[in-house]
């Protein structure tokens, strides 16, 4: 369609001259340095894309990118998202969220948007923490969190946004941490996905959170617990990948097996199939190890296209409506 | 000799109340008998009364649904104080409306609902029919239920199906009375049944059967047949027409003038959901519309849709508006254009969902966090909110603005003749985007109106980010600054001040400028103000009538305008909204007359509160 010879476009071609505002040591520097290292090699020009996000940390995102950028108000973000698609499907747009902007206030709109399918790409940056608010626990945070909302720790099951956006029907479902190499491979992932692709980036917040996400994210230890999932390969982790996950026998349920040992061997482990909503599910409870990467992708209708089709139907069906006309079809009469 | 050889008697302008179960029909008998009233050209309105229970239990006085119609061979603008004529289906539908009948007003009763279990159920210890208590009105009562039955017994259809066509019976008999064509409810019926001929042919039977019934029937003494001529209309083309109806068509009309497709979000809710599903039907006038999750979607869709280029639109009512509250103010806040439709009912909370009520004003004008002004406008009748919704689309993109359009439960359901506009014949407004890149920042601003520039996403070069932190006035970057949040927040409010400009100085609607007292009013009752104050003139009093249809700002010369007055009354229907406002606004000593109960003004109420404050009436006070 341009007429222009392709440009390579680079990192700051996306990156605004404004000064970034998060605490240093932030999970979201690396995360913002992986989408703006990423978004060069995706093809759309920054005036075609768009950031929009809501309240939080993690909300502050837009002001850094040089694209076009909607910093909204807290938990809307996928509804402002959906009017913007619906008015201009041609836009590429990326919602940034937090896990008490997607899972607490703007859980309902979160829900809508993956089971619509709208054409988006959600990265919620998951630090089990109110940050911007100074330090309360967040509906990911593990029960007997203590903050100064909770001093004597809180009582409440933490959601799994990954089970979560599952249930809600999403099309699209990964995850990746904030320092990980691989986060720009979901990236890319996501916005190759045709619908609302949900992305789960482990944030680490260093002031009110620090270490929440030592469990993958320790230097030493960390590496191990990660299960890095692709499809059609058995699912291996730990030391040389000499850890497995098979289903349990006469249960719906997976279990930790080691390869060779008690009679194991790799054909027994289970092979990922990212289009198994169920296998997606009962990847997406597990504690350790951690799966990591596309945990489900499937194509499916989309409702911005679907809306648009609808419109273009009628167009086609009745020719473009005439107000003039309209008004006069119907029961009419005439005074002398 | 048939009653129809007989001469008819003259009359000028009759009220008919239609009443009865909600599954009883009546809305359709009051919209059919509307409909063949128009085309009879006669002026006419109409008030639909339901309850907020779908179906309530049969019988009950709560599940009493009613449609009141007021015709006439004169110019009325209300649907009408009091019945003349009283159709009641069942004893719970005369319990509820009797008392609304003036003494010898005409009341028709289907003697066959009349059993011991619905008079119970009413409350009727004793059969009101047997006991004298009519006595004060004229009663025409007739076992329509087994009528209806006896004219569509060949029709093979059940018995409950067939007394379901009773309406239409009834119906047939009004048009009798009131010499009307039946023939637009015959073609209604037909297209509405297409599909099952067998329903469709008993209707037009019992139809047909009632209206033979007034032919043949010897009517007690008292009973007459009446005309009512036609009425001295401005010549045009008509239609009826109610206000969500015309706020759809004047919104996707005033989307095309700015030469903007139309993002409609909205949830449903009581009574601005008739809006959702007109502006459904304009697909191939470049509308969309969403159904959102909740509320705030809603909103925050449509505040999407026009950072996008397009016209957002959301529309709501009273409680839909709490909720969207905070994200209108992003759209103060961003100078976005976004027209948010309130159709006013009753409250608080939940309130009255099916009644109407005047009582947002304060919200639509104060109800955000922050000094966050935007422009509010009211239909004044159901054709008015076409008009209304095209000056909202043009004050919204002209200025970049959140608009606030009230409407309310009366205009949304309640029908009116309509003159039709010439579409093709209003001036267009487009709207130019922003595409220099030449010294762009998103906030720069028309000197004259002081909109800020629309520059799409999509638009080379003019990338930027907008959002709900307070912003620098020279760059649009975020900006904590006292000196840059003082300057903003006069900026956007000078910026709504400035909207009078462009909008026609107020003038009086009725009666002198200047004299012992103006009647100020805003909104749906705009009828029966005008009515009354008419009424007072001819009588010979210096009364005015002003309305509002500018609520912020108000349109140029208004306080000048009210000083010329020794008096100022403000009816409303609420507990006092825009009376604190002009007191406010322009230190006149505005009187109050607030009432919300829920329903419309009577004419005969607002004359009684009028003379009150008239000086010749003193003697009486």
């Amino acid at each position: 369609m341009t007429e222009n010879p392709p440009v390579k476009l680079t990192r700051k071609d996306f990156s605004s001259d404004q000064d970034i505002r998060w605490c240093p040591g932030c999970g979201d520097y690396a995360i913002l340095a992986a989408v703006q290292r990423t978004l060069p090699d995706l093809g759309t020009p920054p005036e075609k894309t768009v950031f929009i996000s809501g309240i939080g940390c993690a909300a502050r995102f837009p002001y850094y990118m040089s694209t076009y950028g909607f910093h909204t108000i807290h938990g809307r973000a996928p509804a402002f998202a959906t009017g913007l698609k619906l008015a201009n499907p041609d836009l590429d747009v990326w919602v940034i969220t937090g896990d008490g902007d997607a899972l607490s206030i703007g859980g309902n709109h979160l829900l809508h948007a993956l089971r619509r399918n709208i054409n988006l790409q959600i990265l919620l940056f998951n630090n089990r923490i109110y940050g911007l608010t100074k330090g309360q626990y967040s509906p990911t945070s593990l029960v007997g969190k203590v903050t100064p909302s909770t001093p004597l720790g809180s009582v409440d099951l933490p959601v799994a946004p990954l089970s979560f956006a599952l249930g809600a029907g999403a099309t699209f479902a990964a995850r990746a941490y904030d320092v990980s190499k691989r986060l720009p491979d979901m990236l890319k992932r996501a916005h190759a996905h045709r619908g609302a692709a949900l992305v789960e980036v482990m944030q680490n917040c260093n002031v009110f959170n620090d270490g929440a996400w030592d469990v993958i994210r320790d230097k030493k230890t960390g590496s191990v617990n990660q299960l890095w999932l692709e499809h059609g390969k058995p699912l291996t982790f730990g030391p040389e990948g000499s850890l497995g996950l098979r289903l349990r026998a006469g249960s719906l349920d997976l279990e930790t097996v080691k390869v060779g040992e008690g009679g194991v061997t790799e054909s027994d482990l289970l092979v990922h199939d990212e289009t198994n909503r169920a296998q997606a599910f009962l990847l997406a409870q597990l504690q350790v190890p951690v799966p990591m990467g596309v945990l489900f992708a499937i194509d499916a209708p989309n409702y911005d296209a679907d809306v648009r089709a609808q419109r273009e139907q009628q167009v086609e069906r009745h020719g473009v409506g005439e107000m003039h006309e309209l008004l006069r079809r119907g029961h009419t009469w005439t005074v002398d | 000799m048939t009653q129809a050889s007989m001469v008819r008697e003259e009359l000028e302008a009759v009220v008919i109340r239609f009443a009865g179960d909600s599954g009883d029909g009546m809305q359709l008998a009051g919209s059919q008998f509307t409909q063949s009233t128009a085309v009879m050209g006669n002026d006419l309105a109409t008030f639909p009364d339901f309850p907020a229970e779908i179906r309530a239990p049969a019988g009950t006085t709560y599940g009493v649904s009613g449609f009141q119609v007021h015709f006439a061979s004169r110019d009325i603008r209300t649907p009408g104080d009091a019945p003349d004529v009283l159709v009641a289906m069942n004893p719970a539908a005369l319990k509820v409306n009797l008392a609304d009948v003036p003494d010898r007003g005409l009341v028709v009763v289907n003697t066959g609902a009349f059993s011991k279990q619905n008079l119970a159920k009413a409350g009727y210890e004793v059969n009101p029919l047997e006991d004298g208590s009519l006595d004060r009105v004229r009663v025409l009562a007739i076992d329509i239920s087994k009528r209806t039955l006896d004219s569509v017994k060949d029709s093979g259809l059940s018995s409950k199906e067939a007394l379901r066509a009773k309406n239409l019976w009834t119906l047939g008999l009004m048009f009798w009375l009131f010499d009307r064509d039946q023939a637009s409810t015959v073609e209604w019926l037909q297209t509405k049944f297409a599909k099952k001929p067998d329903i469709a042919e008993a209707n037009i039977t019992a139809l047909k059967a009632g209206y033979h019934y007034g032919d043949t029937a010897e009517f007690p003494s008292g009973i007459g047949f009446y005309r009512v001529g036609k009425a001295d209309l401005t010549p045009g083309e008509y239609r009826n027409v109610q206000g969500n109806d015309a706020l759809a068509w004047g919104l996707a009309t005033g989307a095309g003038l700015a030469g903007l497709e139309l993002l409609y979000g909205s949830y449903p809710i009581t009574p601005a959901s008739s809006l959702l599903h007109a502006l459904a039907k304009l697909k191939n006038f470049g509308v969309t519309t969403f159904q959102a999750e909740d509320e705030i979607a809603a909103v925050c869709a449509a505040i999407g849709a026009s950072f996008g280029g397009s016209l957002g639109v959301t529309g709501t009512s009273g409680p839909g508006v709490a909720l969207k509250a905070e994200a209108i103010g992003l759209a103060v806040a961003t100078e976005l254009p976004l027209v948010v439709v309130n159709v006013q009912r009753g409250g608080p909370s939940t309130g009255l969902p099916t009644k109407t009520e005047q009582s947002d004003l304060m919200q639509a004008i104060w109800g955000r966090n922050g000094d966050a002004p935007l422009p509010v406008i009211a239909a004044s009748t159901p054709g008015d909110c076409f008009e209304v919704a095209i000056e909202a689309v043009r004050i919204a993109t002209k200025f970049m603005t959140p608009v606030m359009i009230l409407s309310d439960g009366y205009l949304a359901n309640g029908a009116e003749p309509w003159r039709l506009p010439d579409v093709t014949e209003i001036e267009p407004f487009p709207v130019g985007f922003h595409t220099e890149t030449e010294g762009f920042q998103p906030f720069q601003r028309d000197p004259e109106t002081l909109a800020r520039v629309w520059a799409l996403p999509g638009t080379p070069g003019l990338q930027h980010r907008v959002g709900g932190l307070e912003r620098s006035y020279d760059t649009g970057h975020i900006s904590y600054d006292p000196a840059n949040h003082l300057k903003m927040t006069e900026v956007r409010a000078e910026k709504i001040a400035k909207i009078a400009d462009s909008i026609p100085a107020q003038e009086v609607d009725f009666g002198p400028t200047g004299g012992e007292l103006a009647v100020v009013g805003w909104g749906s009752t705009y009828g029966a103000i005008s009515q009354a104050v008419r009424g007072l003139v001819e009588e010979g009093h210096a009364v005015a009538h002003i309305h509002l249809r500018h609520l912020l700002p108000f349109a140029h010369g208004l306080g000048e305008l009210l000083k010329g007055y020794e008096k100022v009354l403000v009816p409303e229907m609420n507990n006092g909204m825009l009376v604190k406002h002009l007191r406010a606004e322009f230190l006149v000593d505005a009187k109050s007359y607030a009432r919300a109960t829920g329903k419309p003004f009577r004419v005969v109420e607002l004359q009684h509160e009028i003379r009150c404050h008239l000086a010749s009436q003193d003697g009486q006070g």
